[in-house]
């Protein structure tokens, strides 16, 4: 079984002050995370906040845009075109929710690599979504 | 302090109704309000005490206690999805127990039926809400988050979708004697696996019912408790928890009823076990069987094998559960499956479930709920229970 990737409408995001820089990076191709001055550590969704230590030293960072699949699900009957929703973790070691697109979504596998793209929204800035490499 | 015995449950109710085009979700909560108060012999003047989620209209309480004109000294919105009823009646039973409250009545209702809401339809609480911009543009809906959960646990512990199907297949075998279930037909596992696939791997068997309709549960004091009429049901022990994305750092094959699991068995100092019944809450097959090993009927990633061969069947397995249909079968009003938990529970310890499928010298029962979505943000609950 071949279901071919078929692009859909993407409802845009709305930016907000606080992960403002992460969706301007979209718009370059450029896929920002978040990483904490005091303990180190990565975290996403961004935050001014550290959700692992507490400390408010953080900055951003542009992640390898390279990672493997931690899980996804083919929907095939939720919109008239089938996608994929996914956990993708980046070799950061974070994981983050996207769509793996560009592909034959049946031949998708859990530990499968893949790299970032961007996809348009509707109206709004670009989303990162992974394609496998 | 503990909370075991110091609270009852004596009134239980849950709306007939599976389409209320016809009816207001307040009209829906006073129905049920009226229902369970009914079944406990009390009147709606001996309220002091009253909970309601996010199914109820306006600010909850402020909109539901003008409505049914209710005078209350405890009141509690708590908002944790379906399993919100199993908290309402943990802090009744904490108000309660220290004084602040004497009979506390918890409602549920709502339409998703008649409003065209169901799992397949993005949830979007607003541009505040953090996850919003990094979760709806990749069209999450309930259906897609649960399925991926179901993938990494077969990933990780080899679960098949035939085990999946045994969870669908017990719900059947009781919801065939529930004149007012939804899906009343029995169905193996080849009907399963053989459905339309939803989301891989979760096919259209896998996943619950959408229903109008709700419920309500009435709690006292024990003094009060053994003036009344029906059998006394004492709360034992309770839990909640909430698990959310931990930053990013995830781990998605368990649900809080890790913890909330633990601290009811040991408020309650009873094992799994030990437990004759339970309800456990069902939205989709997967969420029933991490639930199980979460909550310590078998060890993690043997909740395949535990669910398998009808072992949830009252009559012929070990545990039997959600022997009302459950929502994979017979409703999940309000899209949250909390309440009718409890009342399937409370009915096996009364001995009110239908003889087909009443387990014998019930004693002993659980009542447990995750709600929101098990891959990212959910709170879990789970309720002991034992017939005086």
């Amino acid at each position: 079984m071949t279901t071919v990737y078929q692009d859909r409408t993407i409802t845009a995001p709305v930016p907000t002050p606080e992960n403002q820089p992460f969706f301007d990076a979209a718009a370059r191709g450029e896929l920002l995370i978040k990483r904490c001055l005091a303990c180190g550590e990565y975290h996403h969704l961004p935050r001014a906040i550290c959700p692992h230590c507490f400390s408010d030293c953080t900055e951003w960072v542009t992640a390898s845009g390279t990672g493997t699949i931690y899980t996804f699900s083919v929907s095939r009957r939720v919109l008239p075109t089938p996608y994929a929703i996914a956990y993708v973790t980046l070799d950061e070691g974070i994981s983050m929710m996207t769509n793996i697109v560009d592909c034959d979504l049946d031949a998708l596998e859990i530990g499968q690599a893949v790299r970032v793209v961007f996809k348009p929204s509707d109206g709004g800035p670009p989303v990162p979504m992974f394609t496998p490499v | 302090m503990s909370l075991k015995r110091k609270a009852c449950i004596v009134g239980i109710y849950e709306h007939p109704t599976r389409k209320a085009p016809d009816k207001t979700i307040a009209q829906l909560h006073a129905e049920v309000a009226h229902g369970a108060l009914a079944d406990a012999g009390l009147t709606h003047r001996d309220i002091d005490g009253y909970a309601c989620a996010g199914d109820a209209p306006g600010l909850g309480p402020l909109a539901m206690v003008d409505y049914m004109n209710l005078r209350v000294r405890h009141m509690d919105s708590t908002d944790t999805g379906g399993s919100s009823y199993l908290i309402h009646v943990a802090h009744a039973a904490e108000a309660i127990a220290t004084g602040k409250a004497d009979i506390v009545l918890v409602t549920l209702a709502g339409r998703p039926r008649s409003e065209g809401s169901s799992g397949t339809v993005p949830r979007n609480f607003g541009a505040n809400a953090p996850d919003v911009p990094f979760e709806l543009p990749y069209h999450a809906v309930t259906l897609n988050q649960y399925a991926m959960a179901a993938k990494r646990h077969m990933h990780e512990y080899g679960t098949t979708s035939e085990q999946l199907a045994w969870v669908k297949v017990a719900a059947s075998h009781h919801a065939q004697y529930n004149e007012h279930a939804m899906l009343r037909d029995v169905v193996t596992v080849e009907d399963v696996v053989n459905s339309p696939m939803m989301s891989d791997p979760l096919h259209r068997l896998d996943c619950c019912v959408v229903s109008d309709g709700g419920g309500a549960v009435v709690l006292a004091r024990p003094e009060i408790a053994r003036t009344l009429n029906k059998p006394v049901i004492n709360l034992l022990g309770a839990g909640c928890s909430i698990k959310a994305l931990n930053g990013g750092k995830i781990d998605l094959t368990y649900t809080a009823g890790r913890f909330s699991g633990p601290a009811a068995f040991e408020e309650a100092g009873v094992k799994p076990a030990d437990i004759q019944y339970a309800s456990i809450y069902d939205s989709f097959t997967i969420t029933v069987l991490m639930q199980l090993e979460d909550l310590g009927f078998c060890a993690k990633g043997d909740g395949g094998r535990f669910v398998a061969d009808g072992n949830l069947i009252s009559g012929v397995g070990k545990l039997p559960f959600n022997t009302d249909g459950g929502g994979l079968c017979n409703n999940h009003p309000a899209n949250r499956g909390g309440m009718t938990k409890i009342i399937e529970a409370v009915r096996q310890l009364r001995g009110e479930a239908h003889p087909k499928v009443q387990v014998a010298n019930c004693g002993l029962a659980l009542a447990h709920g995750t709600g929101g979505v098990i891959s990212s943000r959910h709170g879990s609950a789970t309720l002991i229970m034992e017939r005086a």
